[in-house]
């Protein structure tokens, strides 16, 4: 199984760096990354933090769109782009489950995502520490941040592979994913915000809203982040919501949801007769 | 048959999509070493009855079995190649990146990989990107993959298509080959051509049943479609020529007669006693062709 899951992992990892979008995704990472770090620099004197902690709350900020963003473009082909093709029937003719074929594409994709955001946030972080200084403690919430961006995206990555196998073309998938990206990371928080306005301090605020935050893999990560470290928190001002939810909520959801959702693109990729 | 010298069994197989039944009691056995020439037009159920036969998609009903297993399982797709009609690889891989992770997943070692692209004429493109080949290349490509490995069933779905007479030469040498080494052979194709006429048998499929399964002499005979037998009159005879053997007038000279093969030596004879009245004979046995529409038209009428 492991020789297989390789094989495929393998040839699309090539495919990954010919079409170049491991090296634009690294790029992308790396310049917004950048960007952010030292346009964000100005808060660092009146809060008291080093520049590296402020670079990391930005940089949060930054993948909790980029990663997701990033993850389903690399993924919304797999399946349907194989379908068209035609290489799918003829992949699947062969002794290898699609669990297997999921999988080693899985395995490829990650190395991309990891590679474009381990370089381009472990960059910026490194510029923040040349420019400004860093401790321990922020050299820790980075860590935090590039493995939760990984974690993050994996969830987007299998999220795309289940809207490649729903949607029979290439076109229909781009589609999906970018309304998957649109609900998951914007409207999602839209709404509870909505939700907050409207219940004005009430019951929901208080005991409904911090677990629908949890709920969500993009706001989990920004929780995880923000309550890892009392530093972030106080950059980004986004400590109260996480206050009320025991320290386990937002890591449990975010690792999860890759896990679900690798289910569910299983699931997908079942019903597709090539 | 047993199992044991059956590499591929189909029995009474049916499949349906909604209301619209594509499969109609299908049955057809082929043995190891066997070419069986599958026939059809587009439609008939070919597609259809490959994909049944590799697993990816459910029958309705009857039962297959692939070297004596269930299609679509482990030791069924081991045992099977395919070759897609429409073979169109990721064009960032090089055609040896491609055969090696098709290798990996036959559980081959990537070393076979070189004597095949040797075998199939890609040895000196092996290194440049499938993106740049031809559709011909993508072919040869396609049947280098279906080679590997030791397979007990080969499905090749419409192997000539885009291969020019040369390559088409090489396919036959690879079918043979693969037969001789005891592998079963499905070739599905449009229409009787000169490659299905070389296989052992020929099935075809009208409307979702088989309407024909036989040897191409057997189904020739079966068939007793008339010679056309084409006589050259001399200038101002063609209307005794006609009046004295019958048939129908082509244009000003010629008088065109069918006849079975038993009727043809009298015929001749026939034609003969007219002397110099007749100045050319030629005749037209039935084509593959003609015998391939035969078959096909039965279900219609």
């Amino acid at each position: 199984m492991i020789a297989r899951t390789m094989a495929i992992a393998a040839a699309e990892f090539r495919i990954q760096t010919r079409n170049r979008w491991l090296a634009s995704a690294t790029v992308l990472m790396l310049l917004f990354a950048l960007a952010l770090t030292f346009a964000g620099s100005a808060p660092t004197g009146s809060l008291g933090v080093d520049l590296l902690t402020v670079a990391v709350a930005s940089m949060t900020t930054l993948a909790v769109y980029l990663a997701p963003f990033l993850a389903l473009m690399i993924a919304f082909d797999a399946v349907a782009g194989e379908a068209e093709r035609g290489t799918l029937g003829l992949t699947l003719t062969y002794p290898l489950s699609r669990g297997e074929m999921l999988l080693g594409k899985f395995a490829a994709h990650l190395a991309v995502l990891a590679t474009a955001i381990g370089l381009g946030l472990g960059a910026a972080g490194l510029a923040a520490w040349a420019a400004g200084g860093a401790g321990a403690a922020s050299a820790l919430a980075l860590a935090r941040l590039i493995a939760t961006a990984l974690l993050l995206g994996a969830t987007f990555l299998a999220l795309g592979y289940a809207a490649s196998a729903l949607s029979g073309s290439g076109a229909g998938a781009a589609g999906l994913a970018v309304g998957l990206w649109l609900v998951l990371v914007v409207l999602y928080d839209l709404g509870l915000l909505g939700a907050l306005v409207f219940d004005d301090g009430g019951a929901f605020t208080s005991h409904v809203f911090p677990w629908l935050l949890a709920a969500n893999p993009a706001d989990a990560f920004r929780l995880w982040n923000v309550a890892g470290s009392q530093d972030v928190a106080l950059v980004s001002g986004m400590a109260g919501a996480g206050a009320a939810l025991p320290g386990w909520a937002a890591p449990l959801s975010l690792f999860l949801w890759p896990v679900l959702a690798l289910g569910l693109a299983r699931a997908a990729f079942a019903r597709v007769e090539p | 048959m047993t199992d044991r010298d059956t590499a591929l069994a189909i029995a009474g197989l049916d499949k349906s999509y909604g209301r619209a039944r594509v499969l109609d009691g299908i049955a057809l056995d082929v043995a190891p070493g066997e070419r069986v020439a599958l026939l059809g037009h587009n439609g008939a159920g070919k597609s259809t009855l490959i994909k049944l036969v590799l697993g990816l998609v459910r029958p309705s009903g009857g039962s297959i079995r692939v070297a004596g297993h269930a299609p679509g399982s482990a030791p069924a797709r081991a045992a099977t190649a395919y070759l897609p009609e429409q073979v169109a690889f990721h064009r960032s891989l090089t055609g040896r990146e491609q055969l090696t992770m098709f290798a990996r997943l036959a559980g081959e070692h990537p070393r076979t990989v070189a004597p095949l692209l040797e075998r199939v004429g890609l040895i000196d493109a092996a290194d440049r990107r499938i993106g740049t080949y031809s559709k011909g290349m993508r072919q040869r490509l396609g049947l280098a993959q279906a080679l590997l490995g030791r397979r007990r069933v080969a499905l090749l779905d419409e192997p000539t298509s885009g291969l020019d007479p040369i390559s088409r030469h090489d396919l036959y040498a690879v079918i043979d080959e693969m037969a001789a080494n005891g592998t079963a052979l499905l070739i599905a194709s449009h229409a009787l051509t000169e490659l299905e006429a070389r296989t052992d048998r020929i099935a075809i499929m009208a409307g979702g049943r088989l309407v024909a399964d036989d040897s191409l002499g057997n189904l020739a005979r079966a068939a007793a479609l008339p010679t056309r037998i084409r006589l050259t009159a001399r200038e101002g005879s063609a209307e005794a020529v006609q009046a004295e053997l019958g048939g129908t007038r082509a244009n000003g000279r010629a008088v065109e007669l069918h006849c079975t093969t038993e009727q043809k030596m009298a015929q001749l004879a026939r034609v003969a006693g007219l002397g110099d009245a007749v100045r050319d004979v030629e005749m037209i046995p039935p084509s593959l062709e003609d015998l391939y529409r035969h078959y096909c038209g039965e279900k219609t009428q």
